[in-house]
């Protein structure tokens, strides 16, 4: 009688496999085989060579640019990390009624009903050198000179990364929060904690997975990304997004290819990585 | 007289909204008791307790604990431990660890509170498991460990929370005469909530029933059993018969009720064998329902069966007035 479940078990398995092996592993691979084509100026043709990870590992460009996407990924970890935890922590354990908690919880949703470009550009107008946010500041005393670093710059592309990614921090960590067994709260109360050794000692432990989850998501998008970068810095910074793009715009898919494929390689270390750290199976 | 320790209740009351929760009972603990709370669920027990505890904010009146008024301290400074229903052992930490946590929060170094925590842990029997982690535990061994960790706070009154509710009826009876032997060595108050009457008295030296936010009736266990003021009293207590008699209500313990030659004519409803012991229901003509309790040598000696008229006698005396 085995067989028979065996076959239905793998039937069962097969509309996700398809799904899968075409949209995920499928592409994947083409992207790994085309890393070793070659590339001229007009042409690529199909070979296995090494050229296109020998230039990416020669070029300082590349420990450049990948410098700065992990520094965008970190510092953009650290904002969307403090904001989101305290946001969450705000609406798990102040908010007291389940009503209000899903409000505001909506509430924090709503700019995601805008696409991420059009939340990105609205940017523009507010940081600019005639900026809303500069004329204010002029008209408040504060500077005599428009600040020029507010736009197309890194504080901007770190701006727009934390507007766009904090959501995805809120999400898993006020998840996990709401799992949190209050009586464990009291329990430290009546152990003589103070609310702060609360905090640390037994709530941020026991969001750890949650935090785990939103640092895998925000990590990802931000290492990711290219448009965010080319918008918010008006083109002039970069990260290994935009040379992946750049690449493609070339029509040099080769280098692409071999660029997507170091940065894949890197997201996963990055993620093996957090992994190490924290079990987020049981969250799942 | 009270001596050091004493617990008392000061008018206190407990109101969520408009609702009362607790109304102003008033009740005096001595140091050392083993004390129950006992009562039908949202009776305004566990309010008394986590008021008691700090948990919850008192509304009026006061907690004195060896006379000074503490209903206005932070759980910790109050003197109280309390050992929740469901342990809320902190599950990141190991048992030792769970037990150390409050000398941690003081600011006390490892090696002493590990220390200090082993002891606990092997006065409850569990330092074999110092490094098991509370999802490895049984429901048992995670309560000795939520035990452990209230103690070691070196509190004046421990406060239970129905904390026989998560275990399989075996295991309740055993932890039961556990937690009575560690209350006599302990020698400190402990004040245990809890809805079973048979827990109340196989544990309590003084027993506080309460029904509908208000103390019906409190004193040592024997008396409450024997002697309940009220109706609910000796309802909720069991093994008591609540009948007119000549006007007024009264009560009369089941285990009194024989069945005889002369008396009141009833029917018997159902025959209940409990092995030392058979349950008589039955229905009086006046539409009375009377339990007889009767052992089972005197009942097997003449069976009666659903349907059968028999003759329900006592002793005048043991009748026993209720208040209205």
């Amino acid at each position: 009688m085995r067989t028979p479940r065996n076959i239905i078990a793998y039937l069962q398995a097969a509309p996700l496999m398809a799904v899968l092996l075409t949209f995920l592993i499928a592409p994947i691979l083409m992207i790994i085989v085309v890393s070793f084509w070659g590339a001229t100026e007009f042409s690529i043709y199909p070979a296995f060579q090494f050229d296109n990870y020998a230039f990416l590992f020669g070029s300082p460009v590349t420990y450049k640019v990948f410098f700065a996407t992990f520094k965008y990924a970190l510092i953009t970890w650290v904002f969307t990390l403090s904001i989101g935890f305290t946001v969450a922590y705000f609406l798990a354990f102040h908010v007291r009624t389940q009503v209000m908690q899903t409000a505001l919880f909506l509430l924090c949703t709503i700019p995601f009903l805008t696409s991420n470009i059009i939340r990105m550009i609205s940017w523009i107008p507010f940081l600019g050198r005639n900026g809303i946010a500069n004329q204010t500041l002029i008209s408040w005393g504060v500077i005599d000179e428009p600040l020029e670093w507010l736009l197309y710059s890194d504080f901007s592309v770190i701006l727009a990364f934390v507007h766009l990614y904090t959501l995805f921090m809120v999400v898993p960590i006020f998840n996990t929060m709401m799992r949190i067994d209050r009586s464990l709260i009291e329990a430290a109360y009546d152990n003589g904690a103070s609310g702060l050794q609360t905090l640390w000692h037994v709530i941020v432990p026991l969001t750890k997975p949650g935090i785990m989850i939103g640092t895998i998501f925000v990590v990802t998008l931000v290492m990711g990304d290219f448009i965010t970068v080319r918008f918010m810095s008006g083109s002039q910074k970069a990260n290994v997004g935009r040379l992946i793009s750049n690449d493609i715009s070339l029509l040099q898919y080769p280098s692409a290819a071999a660029t997507a494929v170091v940065l894949l390689c890197t997201v996963l270390l990055v993620i093996g990585i957090l992994l190490r750290f924290v079990n987020i199976r049981k969250e799942l | 007289m009270g001596n050091g320790c004493d617990l008392e209740l000061i008018s206190l009351t407990k109101k969520y909204g408009d609702a009362l929760a607790v109304d102003q009972i008033n009740a005096r603990f001595t140091a050392g008791k083993y004390v129950c709370l006992l009562g039908p669920s949202g009776c305004g027990k566990s309010s008394t307790l986590r008021m008691i505890a700090g948990h919850e904010d008192v509304t009026e009146g006061s907690i004195l604990l060896d006379g000074v008024d503490v209903s206005h301290l932070p759980p910790a400074k109050r003197g109280t431990a309390m050992m929740f229903q469901s342990y809320a052992l902190f599950p990141h930490l190991n048992v030792r660890d769970n037990v150390a946590f409050s000398l941690r929060m003081k600011g006390q170094d490892k090696a002493s509170r590990h220390a200090t925590a082993n002891e606990l842990l092997d006065l409850v029997d569990m330092m074999a498991l110092a490094d098991r982690m509370p999802a490895q535990l049984s429901g048992g061994q995670q309560q000795r460990v939520a035990l452990a960790r209230a103690l070691v706070t070196k509190p004046k009154v421990l406060l239970l929370d129905e904390p026989l509710s998560a275990l399989d009826p075996f295991l309740r009876i055993r932890m039961r005469a556990e937690l009575k032997k560690l209350q006599r060595e302990l020698g400190i108050t402990f004040i245990h909530v809890t809805h079973g009457q048979d827990e109340a008295l196989a544990l309590g030296d003084e027993l506080v029933v309460m029904n509908n936010a208000v103390i019906e009736q409190s004193g040592p266990a024997r008396d409450v059993w024997s002697a309940p003021k009220t109706e609910f009293v000796a309802r909720f207590m069991g093994g008591h018969n609540v009948i007119n008699w000549n006007g007024t209500k009264v009560a009369l313990r089941a285990d009194d009720v024989h069945l005889g030659a002369t008396g009141l004519a009833a029917t018997v409803t159902s025959v209940e064998y409990q092995g030392s012991q058979v349950a008589l229901n039955t229905r009086t003509e006046t539409g009375e329902a009377v339990l007889a309790l009767i052992s089972d040598q005197t009942f097997f000696d003449t069976p009666k069966n659903p349907g059968d008229a028999v003759l329900l006698s006592w002793d005048e005396g043991r009748l026993h007035r209720l208040q209205a």
